[in-house]
């Protein structure tokens, strides 16, 4: 027993940091790609335009900020994908659960100004709810008739998309701009001292609201039982069922919970003051997207994702900054697609590090 | 019964490349890789052709040039699925992840190099469409089914039909077929009998790439004059279709056709005079297509018959 002890105290297990190290290397590879294709898009500025996305987001304050205003939606897009993601269920429908928050959001933002000061807690909480019943939808076609959900919720993506527009013209519809009305001041998220922190950037007390959400619903994968439930359903839907794991409900319930953190992504973007609205136009919202590239970067582990959202809306700021070298800001979204292009080979990278571990340690069972 | 002329000629426009998309998945997915990726392959063979084409126009026009541009695609969706190849099979990825990762990749790389290469600096690239079919010679002259089928079409309808023929023939009476099968329901059984998983692999995948950057080429041109480094979501609902097909070259056909049908009217729905008297706004009739996606998916997907080995990266020692 002892001597096992020395070995592992020797040599300690990378493999169970095969998520962070495969995500850190991702990155590399990810922003050597991007580098090479600036050498050949524009070998004498590439440089330069590289340098804009490492360090374009901390020339000030105002960046950093800014930085974080960015990551916020992600962040919380990325957590309803990582959720989903340890149910085994693939939310591709974060776009439309957050469009549809985004939607609740405003609607009562704009017309329950009677509230007071209540008033961006009630259009948050309308944020939530109506991203949670935008996905309840799949999650039931998923738990009673086995609908796949990539699929329905893809539908449900332009189902949403098509009735915002329907809402939006209904409710909150500004003829002259085709787009919402703004949000009445009381509607919108207190900064709680960042505006202090990062001058005259867009950054507001959401981005602590993401913090706070990704503890928690790290609290609930990890520390409690119905989080427990929720992940014996994606390790094993047979075995949670003969454990005595309604794995129906925990589909629906994992998929509102989802929606639920989607949906509150769109209220934190659009009651965020920065003059953000719903605008009437056949496009579906970028933020639920992103929200998959999130997660896959953070390895779908709530505070993993909480830094990948970061990571992103930095390299996002920085990519921004680009176009003073003549480049386009889209060789961000290259980096990112290859970064998690690279991020799926985790599995190799695992099985190597613990090969690694097994031959120092001896032991080749 | 112009408007039915009308209606049929534009179902098949939205039919075909949702068609021979779907039918592209169906070889990934029959030999065991889920291709989720089919929208980004689209928008890299829609690119890539479509780019050939503003390119070439100058010197080429007409069938020959539309021929040449089908070469393209086919050829460059194939190239880029063989990322998607690599990844879940010798690197046996996570095939969703993967799949989202070219379909991110897709429209990014598409648009950067369009800004990049075009003087212009836009990311829209312009053709003109010199590709219609007036009216197919003597066919053409029939009536009734001259009008419905051979006038105002493209020859992309006649190679997709023709392809959907091959697809069924190749994957049931051929002994490909019969091993491509196998390596989507147990690749290990084929495997013992000597037929290289990796290989039947790889062909599904490279096999989907090149009819999904088909399906995109077909889509741009029979739907715009201009690429704008989108193909309207087709890829994804692709994947509904040939969930709704259960896998099955005719089956995915019948499918293909019902959403195009659905799609025809969103798009055509101003110009019936019956559905403009309804009065209901436009928003309405955009939602049909995936409302009925939704609903017929909860009838088609009790018994569902996916391949039993898809998603799951081969692994020699698990037999």
């Amino acid at each position: 027993m002892n001597d096992k002890k020395k070995i592992k105290l020797a040599m300690p297990d990378l493999s169970r940091a095969a998520g962070p190290l495969s995500s850190i290397f991702a990155i590399i590879v990810g922003l050597i790609i991007g580098l090479i294709i600036l050498l050949f898009a524009n070998s004498s500025k590439a440089l330069a335009g590289f340098g804009w996305i490492i360090g374009g987001s901390l020339q000030s304050a105002k960046d950093i900020g800014n930085v974080f205003y960015y990551a916020t939606p992600i962040i919380m897009t990325g957590l309803s994908v990582a959720l989903a993601f340890r149910t085994s269920l693939f939310n591709i429908g974060a776009s439309g659960q957050f469009i549809m928050g985004a939607l609740g959001a405003v609607m009562v933002g704009v017309h329950a100004d009677f509230l007071g000061s209540f008033h961006w807690v009630a259009a948050l909480l309308a944020s939530m709810v109506f991203g949670a019943v935008w996905a309840f939808l799949p999650g039931l076609l998923k738990a009673f008739y086995n609908v796949n959900e990539v699929i329905s919720c893809i539908m449900t993506n332009y189902i949403g998309m098509y009735l915002v527009n329907i809402l939006v013209r209904a409710t909150v519809y500004h003829k002259l701009t085709n787009r919402s009305v703004p949000v009445k001041a009381t509607a919108n998220i207190p900064k709680m001292g960042l505006d202090k922190l990062f001058p005259d950037s867009m950054v507001n007390g959401g981005f602590l609201i993401a913090v706070l959400i990704s503890i928690l619903i790290y609290i609930m994968l990890n520390k409690t039982t119905f989080g427990f439930e929720l992940k014996a359903c994606g390790y094993n839907k047979d075995a949670s069922l003969y454990a005595g794991i309604n794995s129906k409900k925990n589909i629906i319930l994992a998929m509102v919970i989802s929606g639920a953190l989607a949906g509150i992504g769109g209220g934190l973007l659009y009651l965020a003051g920065s003059g953000k609205y719903i605008y009437v136009e056949d496009i579906l919202a970028p933020e639920g997207f992103t929200g998959i590239s999130v997660a896959l970067l953070g390895m779908s582990h709530p505070i993993g994702t909480l830094f990948a959202g970061i990571f992103i809306a930095y390299i996002t700021v920085g990519g921004s900054y680009m176009q003073l070298s003549g480049f386009v800001p889209e060789i961000i979204d290259i980096i990112t697609a290859t970064i998690i292009y690279f991020a799926a080979f985790a599995q190799i990278l695992r099985g190597a590090l613990q090969r690694i571990h097994f031959r120092k340690a001896g032991d080749r069972s | 019964m112009n408007t039915v002329y009308f209606l049929i000629q534009q179902t098949m426009f939205f039919t075909i490349p949702l068609m021979l998309v779907a039918i592209g998945g169906m070889f990934s997915e029959r030999s065991g890789v889920i291709n989720i990726a089919l929208e980004g392959i689209m928008i890299w063979g829609g690119f890539c052709s479509i780019l050939f084409i503003n390119m070439t126009q100058e010197a080429l026009s007409g069938q020959l040039l539309l021929m040449l541009a089908i070469l393209v695609a086919m050829a460059s969706g194939a190239i880029f699925s063989l990322l998607h190849a690599y990844a879940s099979i010798h690197m046996k990825a996570d095939q969703t992840i993967s799949g989202t990762a070219l379909n991110l990749l897709a429209p990014a790389l598409a648009i950067f190099m369009a800004r990049m290469i075009q003087t212009s600096g836009v990311q829209q690239i312009p053709f003109k469409n010199t590709f219609r079919i007036e009216k197919v010679p003597v066919l053409g002259d029939i009536p009734v089914l001259g009008n419905l089928f051979f006038q105002n079409t493209y020859i992309t309808t006649y190679i997709g039909i023709g392809i959907l023929v091959v697809s069924a023939v190749v994957l049931y009476k051929t002994k490909f077929g019969l091993r491509l099968r196998a390596c989507g329901e147990h690749p290990q059984a084929a495997d013992s009998v000597g037929v290289s998983v990796y290989k039947m692999r790889y062909a599904g995948v490279t096999i989907s790439g090149a009819l999904s950057g088909l399906g995109g080429l077909i889509f741009v041109v029979t739907t715009s004059t201009n690429f704008n480094e989108n193909v309207a979501g087709y890829g994804f609902l692709a994947l509904a279709v040939l969930i709704f097909g259960q896998w099955k070259p005719y089956r995915i056909a019948g499918a293909a056709l019902f959403f195009g049908f659905m799609k025809t009217i969103s798009a055509t729905y101003s110009s019936i005079p019956w559905l403009q008297g309804l009065n209901i706004t436009g928003y309405v009739y955009k939602m049909i297509p995936y409302i009925a996606t939704l609903i017929v998916l909860i009838f088609s997907s009790k018994q569902s018959q996916a391949p039993k080995a898809e998603g799951i990266p081969y692994d020699q020692g698990a037999r």
